[in-house]
């Protein structure tokens, strides 16, 4: 007998198919969320397993040994990265910070809305292409790679995380903080600084971290900016290691034992950024939660 | 006193200037970018002019012709299967974190897939050239050229290292992005339409997908938006796992290339000034594409915000 005819049943089958519909895509935004999160568990042990038993002191300390010959570290590229990622934070973080204050202070301006969206545009950009913009401002009329370039890059990467993060920080700043100042006499320069900028301190230090974090894993850019170098190397106009680049070029060379140093790096990398980017999230959280509670 | 007060609003307008400044700087940034592309794309937009995007000749040795074809048409195909992959899920994530889980699990649960955005693309590239490709991609290659080999985009060979590889590899990489903005979008929207659809009678599932979905599906869509533009740029998990083969096949299985990757395999070893022009007009090709996704973004969001007060007076 056709359901549909039956005025009693017709209802209540109806009922059970919704219900069934309902359960079976329920189940399944569960599942997804568990297809999701395999990666990342699978990543991490099998960079954990590969990794771990090339690590051992030496590999902090030593320099590269040439394929084949076992032993030796990747102090070289550590240090590099250091230097690159350090050389972007210096570069990035004060117009970063000012221009977060300007977009704070002026969110509807043309201007400022203008800001926004070039930053939107500049975190859009493939970081290949940031590479190829810093190869033509820098490599090209200096006619060699260079750490320098490499720095830049990481800068132009950084930028609009740390604007952002500063940006969402500045404005969780109470009102009444800022009208207080002003209340008191204190001019507007006085005022961003001496109470909004601390009050915000925690917001530019998360954004370092994330601009560090997501900077210190590029690899692309690293590929005909700071180009790589077998040996410790600390000048700004010399070509530089660094530890994403490295992991890139052992990875796909045919040495078993360079493979095993490429997954003591992406241990490295990888434990190194997971801890900025936990770290970063945990001052965001405890902001927001004190803030939450004096705003209300 | 006069004096006193004339001298803070120096420093006043000292502080405007130095900020406003920084914000141009950030402007000209953009500008400089696009122009120095442009600049530097000269000789082989010269020679090559609109011939350049549709031709598949790519010969730095001996011939010196150089044509696009390849790389956009890799570049587009696995970003697309990427996001037919990840944006289901993602979205199924989003609900999930957003409107299912209990509280206790969102936090953590949302933090794993954060830090998921958070692992450098050349680890998933490593990872994926020596354990995702060869354990999962090959099997399913097989697999799939087995039951549907008759379909061109599953003729075979198989090879590991495919555009399959790629696409599967770029859909967990932008998972998190989609699966991110997703659960904020569906955060945002007010609780009152929940309360209606389920006073209505709707069941969760028809609340989400009658009610949420369509509420929040311009935020949904510029979840995919950041996605695609993630999945158009990234480059060096993609070179590591597409077998790097100029091919124009139709097929998923087979080798390919993306714009990306070309430029980072091939950039540092452009030997002569044509070379480099054609690589960087690649890169002007990518740019030009990011930067049309982000306009598209953001007129969705101005159109939505013109939209909004009309519906809240409704």
């Amino acid at each position: 007998m056709n359901p549909r005819l039956d005025p009693v049943k017709a209802p209540m089958l109806r009922m059970l198919w919704r219900k069934a519909v309902n359960m079976t895509m329920l189940t399944l935004t569960g599942l997804f969320t568990l297809l999701a999160i395999t990666p990342l568990i699978w990543i991490l042990v099998y960079v954990v397993r590969e990794g771990a038993p090339a690590l051992s002191l030496s590999f902090f300390t030593e320099l590269p040994t040439p394929a084949g010959i076992p032993g030796g570290g990747l102090a070289n590229a550590l240090v590099g990265s250091a230097i690159t990622v350090g050389l972007g934070v210096v570069l990035a973080a004060p117009i970063g910070v000012l221009t977060a204050f300007y977009v704070a202070a002026h969110p509807n301006t043309p201007l400022g809305l203008s800001v926004r969206f070039a930053t939107d545009v500049i975190s859009g950009v493939p970081s290949i292409v940031m590479g190829i913009f810093a190869y033509t401002i820098i490599v090209l009329p200096q006619r060699h790679f260079s750490a320098l370039a490499g720095g830049v890059v990481l800068a132009f990467i950084m930028l609009p995380i740390i604007i952002r993060t500063t940006e969402e920080m500045l404005k969780l700043v109470p009102n009444a903080l800022r009208e207080g100042s002003l209340a008191l006499g204190a001019s507007e320069w006085r005022t961003s600084w001496s109470v909004l900028l601390p009050a915000a301190i925690n917001g530019v230090l998360t954004g370092l971290m994330l601009g560090m974090a997501r900077a210190a894993g590029e690899a692309a850019p690293m590929l005909f900016t700071a180009f790589g170098n077998p040996f410790m190397s600390t000048a700004l106009d010399q070509p530089i290691a660094t530890l994403p680049h490295t992991i890139f070029v052992y990875a796909i060379s045919p040495y078993a034992d360079w493979h095993a140093k490429a997954w003591a790096t992406a241990l490295v990398l990888i434990g190194l950024v997971l801890v900025l980017n936990l770290l970063a999230r945990l001052i965001i959280w405890w902001r927001t939660c004190q803030l939450g509670s004096v705003t209300r | 006193m006069t004096r006193f007060t004339a001298a803070w609003r120096h420093g006043d307008r000292l502080f405007d200037a130095t900020i406003i400044l920084a914000a141009l700087s950030v402007l000209l940034l953009v500008a400089t970018i696009g122009y120095e592309l442009w600049q530097n794309s000269a000789l082989s937009r010269a020679m090559f002019g609109w011939n350049f995007l549709f031709t598949s000749d790519w010969d730095p040795a001996l011939e010196q012709v150089f044509g696009a074809l390849p790389f956009i048409m890799g570049t587009l195909v696995t970003s697309l299967v990427a996001l037919l992959i990840a944006v289901p899920v993602g979205v199924g994530v989003a609900v999930f974190l957003a409107e299912l889980a209990p509280d206790w699990l969102r936090q953590p649960l949302g933090l794993l897939v954060e830090m998921l955005a958070a692992v450098p693309s050349v680890v998933y590239g490593m990872w994926g050239l020596f354990n995702f490709v060869p354990i999962f991609v090959k099997p399913l290659a097989q697999w799939l050229n087995q039951s549907f080999g008759f379909l061109p985009i599953f003729a075979g060979p198989v090879y590991g290292p495919s555009r399959l590889a790629a696409s599967l590899l770029l859909a967990i990489m932008i998972l998190p992005t989609i699966a991110v903005v997703s659960r904020d979008v569906f955060r945002a929207i007010p609780p009152a339409q929940r309360e209606a659809a389920l006073a209505l009678g709707a069941t969760r599932w028809e609340m989400i997908w009658q009610v949420l979905i369509p509420y929040g599906l311009s935020g949904l869509l510029g979840a995919v938006i950041l996605g695609l533009g993630r999945a158009l740029g990234e480059t060096v998990a993609v070179t590591m796992v597409i077998g790097n083969n100029l091919d124009l096949s139709a097929s998923l299985l087979h080798p390919g290339y993306t714009m990306a990757s070309i430029i980072a395999n091939e950039f540092a070893e452009a030997t002569f000034e044509l070379y480099l022009h054609a690589l960087i007009e690649i890169g002007l090709i990518l740019f030009c594409l990011t930067l049309g996704l982000n306009l598209a973004a953001r007129l969705l969001v101005w159109r939505v915000a013109r939209r909004a007060p009309q519906e809240a007076r409704a």
